[in-house]
């Protein structure tokens, strides 16, 4: 059989069927820099003895710690620690599932939530804030504050997981941690697939689409369901995805510690400010020289889709940010 | 609206601007910041603090341009704005007094992280006083969570990091149930603004419909912030929380960050569900139950510890008892007596924590309580301002918690029965406990044996701790017309 002949799906197909060849396999070598097999092997060799190394210092810990915990708390506490925990969890499901059945039913039209709250929002949204999408009018305009509150809550998140996670090169104290994290065998992509051609196929595929539809949702939150914290949650998987799948180093020239930092200081300030406009005249009772537009064109409801902007880029840059300190304790 | 009545709000935003900017700053400058904001803030509050005074009512501030069943919506009258005036003032003086300590133990690229922290809770707090919203309430709840578990957190030492995580755990668990407790209370009253909802919860107790989700709700939100501001059966992450931060966030913990719980809760009894509901409902039972057995129970801890942070961390369990348990007398003067126990509290545990960071200095960096004797005369200062704080909280005549005991003795006696005979059982017994160990602690700084090395506090230090004496001893020998201009809040509070 010639060299080309081989190759030929049919022929592809015949070999697999009698299973000379798995059908995957051509594609998987080649996209792996195949090294000369004995390296290859002595460095495989060597990753699974340092996992293997790793592992039982892990369990060692884990074992102190138990004998720790059996040391501290006798056996006869424990059980009746043990049992009045399943004791109280039982009688909340019971209290809670009981309040439940007496609670009004849901979608009733004498219900009490039935009252002039949700029946200006339907009625009159559409005039008042300008937002096709009545959900957004409700949390970016009649309700803002409660939002602004719920985007300062996803600051103060990442604030935290920086503040404890985040390995610092300049800082003297974890520098040899930092430098060390870096580099093998304790960077992050040591025990990884580096050339998963499955990750990376879906992941060239699906990342475009991902940004595009995120992008799409928050610029449209507006005129269609979603907005900035969809929106925002969608692109943030993007580039969740693409860093699975392809590593750090693309993602890094254009989104670092700085670019987090620079993208949620000004999209926080800029919707708090915008909002302390919108309050300072909404409690003097100065109408607002923010025009609402036509409702239904992408440039309408005043404030709304500036604020979905800004909430989309904290909330992407919450996904991604949360990802990475995790990780690798680096943006 | 006169601009005066905008403060409020503004005080709200600029702390979030605030919080934003300095997580960007370099470590001195975001110092500086985070010390101009409060200051800045404090000056605004005075300043709506005296408008509300003129008028002497409060008034509704909208956030935004619709009105109050469908907007956010602030309320400030006298009582918000003096609590916040004297818990800012907490804030500042903590910050200032334990700024050095504090960024020694915090690593040096990172401070400016932990100045977002202190914005954060100081945000929170003012949001959770002035706000007239549940659902508002709910989302700052969540923001100085995450920001006092960072602040607990900040050291990065094994012990702290394992006190972040308790208080995490069941800091969430009191979240998740007042949010719990909040969305029942919605789906049966269809509001989520606190006055709308007194309206439709009165209706509602008065046609008894809803009886069940109505008690399951008051017990969950009574219940989950309780179990944030450390009452009683729910303190056990209080030691390791407030000993093993670092001194200012102990400090911020101790008497800001549960006090603004304390204050929602008590603007939920009295504004969003009504005293007499409450009452009927037997809550107010079991705050009492939990309240008495915090006072004791903490006291009887303190005496155990072994260091003086220990100690003063179980002294707050013992006083977060004695908030519950004016709550639960289940009164309006029972409700004033717990709002102004909690600023008496935060005055002086706050006070305390200060000078015992140093004293602990002075005493070599020791923690232990048996290496302080003799401190006064190592830094009198310091030793001066922990023994005044020590005669407070055990109640000496003419400071602000002896005026917290007469006037829960006299309301219990007011409110009779097994009540009273309870409350003043405690009050004795939790008064000689206080005697046991404040007072031993106290005097042994006075010890004088061998040679002395004093030692000079730093100009903040010193600045720090004259504030704190001056706000205490103002709370304790003004506290009648102070005490009386609460009284005054409290009854527009509604």
């Amino acid at each position: 059989m010639s060299e080309e002949k081989k190759n030929q799906p049919g022929s592809r197909f015949a070999k697999w069927l009698n299973q000379d060849q798995d059908v995957l396999e051509r594609q998987m070598i080649a996209s792996q820099t195949r090294k000369p097999d004995s390296e290859a092997e002595l460095e495989e060799e060597w990753r699974r003895q340092r996992y293997l190394e790793d592992k039982q210092e892990e369990e060692a810990i884990a074992r102190r710690l138990e004998t720790l915990n059996e040391k501290n708390v006798p056996l006869v506490g424990r059980g009746i620690y043990l049992a009045g925990c399943f004791l109280i969890c039982v009688a909340m499901i019971v209290l809670l599932l009981y309040t439940v059945t007496n609670l009004p039913g849901f979608g009733g039209e004498i219900d009490p939530i039935q009252n002039e709250v949700p029946k200006r929002y339907i009625e009159q949204g559409l005039q008042e804030t300008g937002a096709v999408n009545i959900v957004t009018g409700m949390i970016l305009d009649y309700r803002a504050f409660d939002t602004l509150g719920e985007s300062t809550v996803l600051f103060a998140a990442v604030m935290v997981v920086l503040f404890l996670l985040r390995l610092d090169p300049e800082s003297a104290r974890y520098s040899t941690l930092a430098r060390s994290i870096r580099e093998e065998p304790h960077a992050d992509t040591f025990y990884e697939p580096k050339h998963d051609a499955i990750l990376q196929h879906t992941a060239k595929v699906l990342t475009p689409v991902a940004f595009l539809l995120g992008i799409y949702v928050i610029l449209n939150g507006h005129l269609s369901p979603g907005g900035g914290f969809s929106g925002g949650a969608i692109v943030g998987a993007g580039l969740v995805l693409h860093v699975t799948a392809f590593g750090f180093r693309d993602i890094r020239r254009f989104f670092t510690y700085k670019t987090y930092q620079r993208t949620v200081v000004i999209a926080l300030l800029t919707y708090a400010i915008s909002k302390t406009y919108s309050f300072y005249t909404g409690a003097n009772g100065i109408p607002s020289a923010i025009p609402l537009g036509t409702p239904g064109a992408i440039l309408s409801s005043g404030l709304i889709l500036l604020l979905n902007i800004c909430v989309g880029l904290i909330v992407t840059c919450t996904v991604y940010v949360l990802y990475a300190v995790f990780r690798k304790g680096e943006v | 609206m006169t601009l005066v009545q905008n403060f409020p709000a503004f005080c709200i935003l600029l702390t979030l601007v605030s919080a934003v900017v300095t997580s960007v700053l370099r470590r001195r400058s975001a110092a500086i910041l985070t010390g101009v904001v409060l200051v800045i803030n404090l000056v605004l509050n005075v300043m709506t603090l005296v408008y509300t005074l003129q008028t002497g009512e409060s008034y509704v501030y909208r956030m935004g341009h619709f009105p109050a069943p469908w907007g956010n919506e602030l309320r400030v009258g006298v009582l918000e704005t003096g609590t916040a005036v004297v818990l800012l003032l907490v804030v500042l003086f903590s910050y200032l007094g334990a700024y050095r300590r504090s960024s020694q133990r915090i690593e040096p690229t990172k401070y400016n992280l932990y100045g977002v922290m202190v914005d954060l809770c100081v945000l929170s707090l003012l949001a959770l006083i002035y706000t007239n919203d549940l659902f508002t309430a709910y989302v700052f709840i969540e923001i100085s969570t995450l920001a006092a578990a960072g602040l607990i957190m900040a050291k990065q030492t094994g012990s702290s990091l394992v006190a972040g995580v308790r208080y995490m755990i069941m800091n969430l668990l009191g979240s998740s149930l007042f949010l719990l407790g909040v969305v029942i209370l919605y789906s049966i009253t269809g509001h989520l603004l606190m006055s709308p909802i007194h309206d439709a919860v009165a209706q509602l107790a008065a046609n008894r419909e809803y009886r069940i989700p109505l008690d399951v709700t008051v017990a969950l939100i009574s219940v989950g912030l309780g179990m944030k501001s450390a009452l009683y059966p729910f303190e056990k992450w209080v030691p390791a929380a407030y000993s093993n931060a670092t001194i200012t966030s102990s400090a911020l913990l101790s008497s800001v960050v549960s006090k603004g719980y304390i204050f929602l809760l008590i603007k939920i009894y009295v504004r969003t569900i009504g005293l007499p509901v409450i009452e009927a409902l037997g809550i107010t039972d079991v705050m009492f139950v939990f309240g008495a057995a915090g006072m004791i129970m903490g006291s009887v801890a303190a005496i155990r510890a072994r260091t003086v942070r220990m100690m003063i961390a179980y002294s707050s369990v013992a006083q977060i008892g004695y908030i519950f348990l004016a709550i639960g007398l289940g009164t309006m003067d029972g409700l004033m007596v717990a709002l102004w126990h909690l600023l008496a509290h935060a005055a002086t545990k706050s006070m305390l924590f200060i000078s015992s960071a140093e004293i602990d200095e002075a005493s070599g960096g020791t923690h232990l309580r048996k290496d302080v004797r003799g401190a006064f005369y190592r830094s009198p200062l310091a030793a001066f301002a922990f023994s005044l704080g020590a005669a407070n909280l055990v109640g000496l005549p003419l400071l602000s918690v002896f005026v917290t005991k007469f006037m829960m003795g006299q309301t219990a006696v007011a409110v009779g029965g097994r009540h009273m005979i309870v409350t003043l059982i405690c009050l004795a017994v939790s008064t000689l406990l206080n005697l046991g160990y404040f007072m031993s602690t106290a005097m042994s700084l006075y010890v004088h044996d061998g040679e002395m090395v004093r030692r000079k506090p730093d100009h903040l230090v010193r600045f720090s701790l004259a504030g704190f004496l001056i706000l205490n001893l103002t709370l304790g020998l003004c506290a009648g017309p102070i005490y009386q201009m609460f009284l005054s809040g409290f009854s527009v509070f509604g």
